[in-house]
């Protein structure tokens, strides 16, 4: 393998020999040296003649873009997404975000600063620099100081760069590389790395899976399953009849109950006078009503009440409701029908609560008016 | 009265002696390379054991549930959480060390920071763990603690302090490790051109990722470290306020009081210098660091404890103050039960360890003597921990309504954690003095005398 020059490099014992040496560089026009220090020099950034640092600028974007975004974030939770009332204070109580926020923005600026300083700053990691393994290198990574001029700088002249380091009172050394070690670069489509990545991916998905839908069901994970009580619907051996679920005690009346008090037997609009309907015709009771006349009353009665129902022939017809008898009914009528029912017709009482059945009338009557309309309402 | 007088123009060297940069590496890096001496063992061993005894309670702690130690209404609150504060706390001393002493240019905390930092990291873990476990099903816990997308459409309550808590816990571990792991990097390096073997070698290649000490580098280099301490100085006094703000937000008396957040703050620079005091003058003996870690340091660290200590000292008593100033017959009676209730004993070993014993370290002798150091500080950490348990048990036992009273009585697994705790502390503590660099060997070196250019003002800009 043929070895090629990378730089000459001179060794320095002492921080002013060190700080010298970098002016006497500098000044000569060199542009790609470097000085290595076991530590940080003060006053060697000027005797190379380093411009400042970059690098708050960007510690101050990832602080901003960590405090714009969190505070967002968290508005955009309390507010659009899931809005809560906590402790009677408004949805956007950012005076509250403020903790979180500065957390992230803190968090962001550290990571942007350090991440950005390594892969950007310093392209590392980078473990084959011909730098790297030298003897030069480990005098300065112990306590020694050293400047490095790269072969590939413009006016670069072996003979002249070793008399000028020399000069300046250092004891001179070249470093030498192989182009072939450091231009070797890991290819994205080496099949190992592709089968690497296949592993990963498959350890990942069935780790995943493993654990998701396996571990966490093991004992002694059973998510609750596991409680000393009685479970609705199941059997107790604690009760003497076994039943899990209890009755209430007698006499007890569910919240909101109020008992009808006419039977199957009574008549229709006899009983309906005295029954007044509750609900105004308003366009929320009339939409309730339709609502619920399409669930339970079309399938007999038909969509308009006529008695033509796609139950046709399966059951016995239901009369017509633009009959002139269930036209001169009272509303209590029809109410009363509805929740005892009659001939055929089963009582609704369970499935239709009160007010859905005064709204499931108040529809009737507009299907009743619509089919028998007046001059006047034309008009 | 002392006939020295102190000559306070000179400044006094971080380290003894006029040892060369290379005898520094060589001090530093012997127990690296070093087959480890027979006490190490003898200390893992012990450290191990402790572990081994968390270990055990954790499992049956995972098998069995949170019922399985005291807590029950109405101190639901019990060893989970006053770990978990105490060791934040302990947490505190390592970043206070690496950025607020940074920043201020105090030179003496080069020897003792790396150590500090990765105190900080061991003792955020053993509190984390507390907090996770005590969420009773910890394999859901991050569900309820980070805000992530899931298909329940639910969010975490940002307005929440224990939400707060989880962000700010976070960050912090994760900047005390970039910044630990930042300091690290040129010692990495200095390792791998020094390592014997291989597998050292190739480790220490990768962690440095390659540093090679070029000035074009340490530019940068500084300059992250600056904006890190920066950053890291509010980060560490917002932790323990946040931490704070878990109880004062709330409004159990004895919990609800505004002087909680400064006064966590330096709890927990008291209570995190005194174990770094204890680790510190261990490792000092066991590696030969006298001239590293100087006795000038050690006194510097006893008297900001002495500071501390009695900034706590003055909140245990304003508290009582402000119960009696403030009228609220609930709030006088929490406090007046704090001391003379069932929970006497917690409160007055808190007062001595905290506010009176260290209280000694006005005396030059006591504050120089190493052993007066040790024991003081290890009074430090139990005073510290009777702390949180006062603040934490004594609360609660006594809420507003006497028909919700009741007491606290450990089970044998909340001393399993404890125990367990320490022990994972103390195992981490020794593998990192094996392995890494104790004392930060780029730092250490700046500061020897000769160490930094004579005429630096020659036509440098600066």
């Amino acid at each position: 393998m043929e070895k090629k020059l990378y730089s000459i490099t001179a060794i320095y014992s002492y921080p002013n020999d060190i700080i010298r040496a970098a002016k006497t560089v500098r000044d000569a026009g060199y542009k790609k040296f470097d000085v290595h220090t076991p530590y940080p020099i003060h006053g060697l950034d000027g005797a190379m003649g380093l411009k400042e640092t970059k690098l708050g600028f960007v510690t101050l974007a990832a602080a901003i873009v960590g405090a714009a975004g969190m505070i967002s974030f968290a508005s955009w939770v309390a507010v659009v997404d899931y809005p809560q009332v906590i402790g009677g204070k408004p949805y956007w109580s950012w005076p509250a975000f403020v903790p979180v926020t500065y957390e992230i923005a803190v968090l962001l600026a550290v990571l942007g600063t350090v991440g950005a300083m390594i892969a950007f700053f310093f392209k590392f990691p980078n473990i084959s620099h011909p730098l790297h393994d030298t003897p030069y290198m480990k005098k300065v990574s112990a306590d020694k100081f050293g400047v490095s001029i790269q072969a590939d700088d413009e006016q670069f002249d072996e003979k002249k760069v070793r008399e000028l380091l020399k000069s300046a009172g250092g004891e001179v050394e070249a470093v030498y590389y192989s182009e072939e070690f450091l231009t070797f670069k890991p290819q994205t489509f080496d099949p190992k790395f592709i089968v690497l990545l296949a592993g990963i991916a498959l350890a990942t998905s069935a780790g995943g899976y493993l654990y998701f839908n396996k571990v966490l069901y093991l004992p002694p994970f059973d998510w609750m399953m596991m409680q000393p009580k009685v479970n609705p619907q199941t059997m107790s051996e604690f009760y003497a009849d076994g039943f899990g679920m209890r009755l209430p005690v007698a006499g007890t009346v569910a919240r909101g109950f109020i008992p009808y008090p006419y039977a199957l037997g009574a008549k229709a609009d006899s009983v309906g006078k005295f029954l007044v309907n509750p609900l105004l015709p308003t366009k929320t009771t009339l939409d309730l009503g339709k609502k619920k006349y399409f669930t339970y009353c079309s399938p007999c009665h038909g969509n308009f009440g006529n008695g033509d129902s796609r139950m046709n022939g399966q059951f016995p017809n239901p009369p017509t409701l633009h009959s002139d008898k269930v036209r001169t009914w009272p509303d209590g009528a029809i109410f009363h029908t509805i929740t005892v029912g009659q001939n055929v017709m089963p009582s609704y009482q369970y499935q239709i609560s009160r007010e859905e059945r005064w709204a499931i009338v108040n529809y009737i009557r507009t299907l009743q008016r619509a089919y028998n309309a007046k001059e006047s309402d034309l008009q | 009265m002392s006939s020295t007088v102190l000559d306070y123009t000179k400044e006094i060297p971080v380290i003894e002696g006029l040892p060369t940069a290379a005898a520094l590496d060589e001090t530093i890096v012997k127990p690296i390379n070093d087959f480890p001496q027979r006490r190490w063992f003898i200390g893992l061993a012990i450290t191990g054991t402790m572990l081994m005894i968390g270990v055990v309670s954790l499992s049956w702690l995972l098998w069995k549930g949170v019922g399985v130690w005291g807590i029950n209404q109405p101190v639901a609150w019990g060893f989970d959480v006053v770990n978990f504060v105490f060791w934040v706390g302990i947490g505190h001393a390592g970043t206070l060390i690496s950025a607020i002493l940074f920043l201020l240019r105090q030179k003496w905390r080069t020897g003792i920071a790396r150590f500090a930092e990765a105190m900080t990291l061991f003792a955020v873990l053993c509190a984390v763990q507390f907090v996770i476990f005590h969420t009773g099903r910890p394999w859901l816990a991050m569900a309820w603690l980070f805000p992530y997308p899931n298909q329940h459409g639910v969010w975490v309550n940002f307005t929440s302090p224990l939400e707060w808590d989880v962000f700010a816990v976070n960050t912090y571990f994760i900047v005390s490790a970039v910044f630990w792991y930042l300091g690290l990097i040129p010692d990495f390096a200095t390792l791998r051109d020094r390592a014997t073997t291989t597998i050292k070698k190739v480790t220490f290649s990768i962690l440095s990722l390659g540093w090679r000490f070029s000035n074009r580098h340490w530019q940068h280099y500084e300059r992250a470290y600056l904006i890190m301490a920066g950053f890291a100085t509010p980060l560490v006094l917002s932790v323990h306020t946040i931490v704070s703000f878990d109880f004062a937000v709330s409004i159990i008396p004895g919990w609800h009081t505004t002087i909680f957040p400064p006064y966590f703050v330096a709890g927990a620079i008291f209570s995190g210098f005194a174990m770094v005091q204890n680790v510190l003058i261990i490792t000092r003996k066991a590696f030969k660091f006298e001239h590293l870690i100087t006795m000038d340091t050690i006194e510097k660290m006893n008297k900001i404890i002495l500071v501390t200590g009695t900034i706590v000292g003055y909140a245990y008593i304003m508290e009582f103050f402000i119960a009696w100033y403030s009228g609220n017959a609930t709030e006088l009676f929490v406090f007046v039960n704090r001391a003379f209730g069932p929970y006497w004993w917690a409160y007055w070993t808190m007062m001595t360890c905290n506010l009176f014993t260290p209280q000694l370290f006005w005396s030059k002798r006591i504050r120089t003597s190493l052993l007066a150091s040790f024991i003081l500080a290890i009074f430090v950490n139990i005073g510290m921990w009777f702390e949180r348990f006062v603040i934490i048990v004594t609360s609660l036992h006594r809420d507003f309504l006497p028909s919700s009273w009741g007491m606290f009585v450990p089970t044998m697994w909340d001393f399993g954690m404890l125990i367990g705790s320490f022990g994972l502390f103390f195992t981490l503590v020794l593998l990192f003095v094996k392995f890494l660099p104790a004392i930060a060997m780029a730092e250490i070196k700046a500061v020897i005398p000769g160490a930094q250019p004579t005429h630096h003002g020659n036509g440098a800009s600066h």
